[in-house]
């Protein structure tokens, strides 16, 4: 379980940190991890699927790595706003309230792993504060 | 001699003509008995009105959460092609706010977009939606609006170039456009479909964003809801109807849980003005969310 983990965050890291040609794709590509583990956890919260202690782990654990592994500075780089992109240009207007936002994110991530939850209940109350983040970065800094 | 009396003619012409205009774009008041005869409001009932319509998104400051979004002091700035337009101050507040309008006054301004002066307001105020409200909501709205805190401080005015800031020339724009008949005919809609017509076409004004406009600003009802550039900023909106590429594809089931949650079928979340909106639908009973969903399965497919 730990192994493939930390290969796909390390692997994550690499490509990441890796001057990427093209920070449009990466985050978008980026966004998509998001959302294919949303697509695990929010059915669990929402109770449309069964609670699963290690279905839930597995999940957190991919989202805190791909959260840690997002570097804003390189994948909203400057010159980045034009393009096939939602990003709004606000972001590069307001970078430091667009990090700060990007940093909550992480951080309620990282505390809802640590919290390791083994029950439905304590589950959805870390979840809502992590699915909270989406809305509320996307309302300011997506168009 | 002969030539006088053309020029005497002509001139009498153009002035009828003038008095027309001037006739014409008089401001256009609801029906006094209208007014007289609307029932008392109910504060409860006028919250669940004040979400369902969406007023904080604009008159409650840009950007703010919680309780927050009972201070409506306005401020909220739509950059359109008609210039800027600011949203004012509409809290109870005596002076800065609308504390001293009458619910005559308050209802002329939702349901005909005309200010207690008789001046005609912006339509960037959306009361072509609000035309289509029950005199019994607008009722309740009051009676919920005057419960909230008074903020004092009034919002920065409008910017509107040339001809735009003749407001005299709204009322011939609302003489085209402003009319309380529903935007389109459903074939005997279920009870759920009316209330989802109401909540889309009245309250939510959805079709103020999701439907394109043409050059005078008028909304194409041909293409009810079929998608639009953003009338403020960049980006576009997207259609909503069964036709529409993306949102045509949803499930009524899917289309309620984004108005609750903002989460897409595919986990993708509201952006924009839209994550606005989620915060506003998000407080509506789940059976209001469901009629927004069949009204919106019910309308004639466009694509967008």
């Amino acid at each position: 379980m730990r192994l493939p983990a930390l290969v796909v965050s390390a692997a994550m890291l690499a490509a990441a940190t890796a001057a990427s040609a093209d920070p449009i794709a990466d985050r978008k590509a980026d966004m998509k991890e998001r959302a294919g583990l949303l697509r695990v956890l929010a059915p669990i919260a929402q109770g449309k699927a069964d609670f699963d202690a290690a279905v839930v782990l597995d999940a957190l654990e991919k989202l805190d790595a791909n959260a840690k592994a997002t570097d804003v500075a390189v994948m909203w780089a400057e010159g980045t706003d034009k393009g096939d992109t939602k990003s709004s240009p606000r972001i590069w207007e307001d970078m430091a309230g667009f990090k700060a936002l990007a940093d909550k994110y992480e951080a309620d991530v990282a505390a809802a792993l640590a919290a390791n939850p083994q029950d439905l209940a304590t589950f959805q109350n870390v979840f809502g504060a992590v699915a909270a983040n989406c809305g509320a970065c996307h309302q300011k800094y997506r168009l | 001699m002969r030539r006088r009396t053309i020029l005497a003619g002509v001139a009498a012409l153009a002035a009828a003509g003038a008095a027309a205009l001037w006739f014409a774009s008089a401001p256009d008041r609801l029906d006094p008995a209208v007014i007289a005869a609307a029932p008392a409001g109910d504060a409860t009932r006028g919250e669940h009105v004040f979400w369902a319509a969406g007023c904080a998104s604009c008159h409650a400051a840009p950007g703010v959460t919680g309780e927050a979004r009972l201070r409506l002091a306005g401020g909220v700035a739509l950059d359109t092609p008609f210039g800027r337009f600011v949203a004012p101050n509409v809290s109870p507040h005596p002076g800065d706010g609308i504390g001293g309008w009458s619910f005559g006054d308050f209802a002329n301004a939702l349901m005909r977009g005309v200010a207690p002066d008789g001046r005609h307001l912006y339509p960037a105020f959306p009361y072509t939606s609000y035309a289509r409200m029950t005199i019994a909501d607008v009722a309740d709205l009051y009676a919920f609006m005057r419960t909230l805190p008074p903020v004092e401080g009034r919002a920065a005015g409008h910017e509107i170039g040339f001809p735009y800031n003749v407001r005299r020339g709204l009322g011939l724009w609302k003489w085209l456009y402003l009319t309380p008949a529903p935007a389109v005919t459903l074939p005997e809609p279920s009870p759920e479909v009316a209330r989802g017509q109401y909540l889309v076409e009245a309250l939510g004004h959805c079709g103020e964003c999701h439907t394109p406009r043409n050059f005078l600003g008028g909304p194409d009802r041909t293409r009810w809801l079929a998608g639009a550039p953003a009338a403020a900023g960049p980006g576009r909106v997207p259609g909503i109807t069964p036709g529409a590429a993306q949102v045509g594809g949803w499930s009524e089931d899917e289309i309620a849980e984004y108005l609750s949650s903002g989460f897409t079928p595919d986990f993708d979340s509201a952006g924009g003005a839209m994550a606005e909106v989620v915060l506003n639908t998000a407080e509506l009973p789940d059976a209001d969310r469901n009629a927004i969903a069949a009204y919106l399965k019910a309308v004639p497919p466009v694509a967008d």
